[in-house]
């Protein structure tokens, strides 16, 4: 036998999400059921039909719901050599049968496919009734599915969002994302930041980009819902270029502006600092994550927050842009 | 170091059973303000925290943060595994103290999300009006 050289390293990216999937997938989710079974007195003759008018190269032997062993087509070459096609299957099957459970992860029928080399593993209940056959087809059909069903939901709409600027032609296009947000709703707290998080991902942000902005809207939706009388809105307009996020209220204003922005200032109420907010943090890490950040307030009237940042820090460094 | 070993190391109970124990943490760090994990995020950090309300989890996914250890045997309100679940942060019940979690942790070879302390800020705003 020749030596095999060895396989071309496939790329990480790709390993990981397979992997992934082989650690959510469950068995019960790529086995094939029902199971064709034959009991150890059926004659290794009707077994040969079986496997021959089903196409199947093995299947598990059942006697009163229990799986007693499991018989393949090359038990049946050897039964075959030896002229034994009237003896029954239970003289040439294997009894001590690997099995996987139908809850586990398929990652850990890939290890058993590994470990005892088997083609095929019946699948048994928490009660080891048998309730589906596992083969290594079986696996890759479901974790291509899985894939290809991944590969629709969110690459096909990262695909056709990142495209939005390029499709649609203008002199300054700008696409903007607006949210509600209630006062005192700590429910929902975060969930206008997510969403915006989601946006900037299917739109193509670097990881980094995507953080910053997250993090910033997250802190000032937040304090929307910690600080105002009637909330206030939520606006992520995103551009090419850069993206600005506007945090409006209507009430009831900050007195002492310069002070808010000092790190440690709050004017949070004590329940609101027992769930783990109103530091006094917010507007510092806002202004970490920010390019610019401006910060307009009128007591009794309402606080606007303007942050931008910008979706290509690499470009601030080229030649000219100074 | 891997979920897997993390959850051995702190003597917990995963509370998101479909939760990927292979998942790859890079460093961890304890906070009971939402503002400081924001501040110290870093991706695939490990939180451990004495909060379980579900803002957490909000902060969390915020912060790309990749799975959270609540200290001293707190259970979070179902409201809470729900979102995690929703969102794929496997959270850990974990029996000791922050102290004891942390100092088990970095004994175990675990490193800090190191924080980018800024300077002074007397200093800082200095810095930037000299000519």
């Amino acid at each position: 036998m020749r030596d095999h050289e060895p396989a071309p390293r496939p790329r990480v990216s790709d390993i990981t999400k397979v992997q992934e999937l082989a650690y959510q997938l469950k068995i019960q989710q790529v086995m094939t059921s029902p199971v064709v079974t034959v009991t150890p007195e059926t004659r290794m003759a009707d077994l040969k039909e079986i496997l021959r008018t089903r196409r199947i190269s093995g299947t598990p032997v059942v006697e009163g719901g229990q799986l007693v062993g499991i018989v393949s087509i090359e038990d049946l070459i050897k039964a075959l050599e030896r002229g034994a096609l009237d003896a029954p299957v239970s003289q040439w099957m294997t009894s001590r049968v690997v099995t996987v459970r139908a809850d586990d992860s398929v990652i850990e029928a890939v290890k058993r496919f590994a470990q005892y080399r088997v083609g095929r593993l019946p699948v048994v209940d928490a009660e080891g009734r048998l309730v589906g056959i596992l083969t290594g087809g079986d696996i890759t059909r479901g974790l291509l599915a899985a894939i290809g069903l991944g590969y629709q939901e969110e690459e096909i709409h990262r695909y056709r969002a990142s495209h939005i600027f390029e499709d649609i032609e203008s002199d300054n296009t700008s696409l903007i994302l607006r949210y509600k947000v209630r006062a005192r709703d700590f429910q929902r707290g975060g969930e206008a930041s997510s969403k915006i998080r989601r946006a900037l991902t299917r739109l193509g942000g670097s990881p980094q980009v995507v953080r910053r902005a997250a993090i910033a809207a997250y802190e000032a939706e937040m304090n929307i819902i910690i600080h105002t009388t009637h909330g206030g809105e939520l606006v992520a307009e995103i551009q090419p270029h850069q993206m600005r996020i506007l945090a409006v209220d209507h009430g009831p204003g900050i007195e002492d502006v310069e002070r808010a922005m000092q790190p440690g200032y709050s004017t949070a109420p004590e329940w609101i600092r027992e769930l783990g907010f109103g530091a006094g943090m917010g507007l510092t890490n806002i202004q970490k994550c920010a390019d610019e950040m401006h910060l307009e307030s009128k007591l009794g009237v309402g606080t606007r927050l303007t942050i931008i940042i910008r979706l290509h820090p690499e470009a601030q460094t080229l030649p000219g842009s100074r | 170091m891997k979920l897997r070993q993390i959850l051995e190391i702190v003597g917990g109970t995963l509370l998101t059973p479909d939760a990927n124990l292979d998942l790859d943490i890079s460093c961890a760090a304890g906070a009971d303000l939402m503002s400081d994990v924001l501040a110290f995020a870093k991706p695939r950090a490990l939180l451990l925290t004495g909060l379980t309300n579900p803002q957490v989890v909000r902060t969390a996914e915020v912060a790309d943060i990749a799975a959270i250890v609540f200290v001293r045997g707190k259970m979070p309100p179902p409201e809470t595994i729900a979102l995690a679940e929703e969102k794929g942060i496997p959270l850990i019940a974990a029996p000791y103290t922050m102290f004891e979690l942390c100092g088990r942790l970095y004994e175990a070879g675990m490193s800090s999300c190191d924080l980018e302390l800024p300077a002074h800020p007397a200093g800082r705003s200095a810095g930037h009006e000299r000519p």
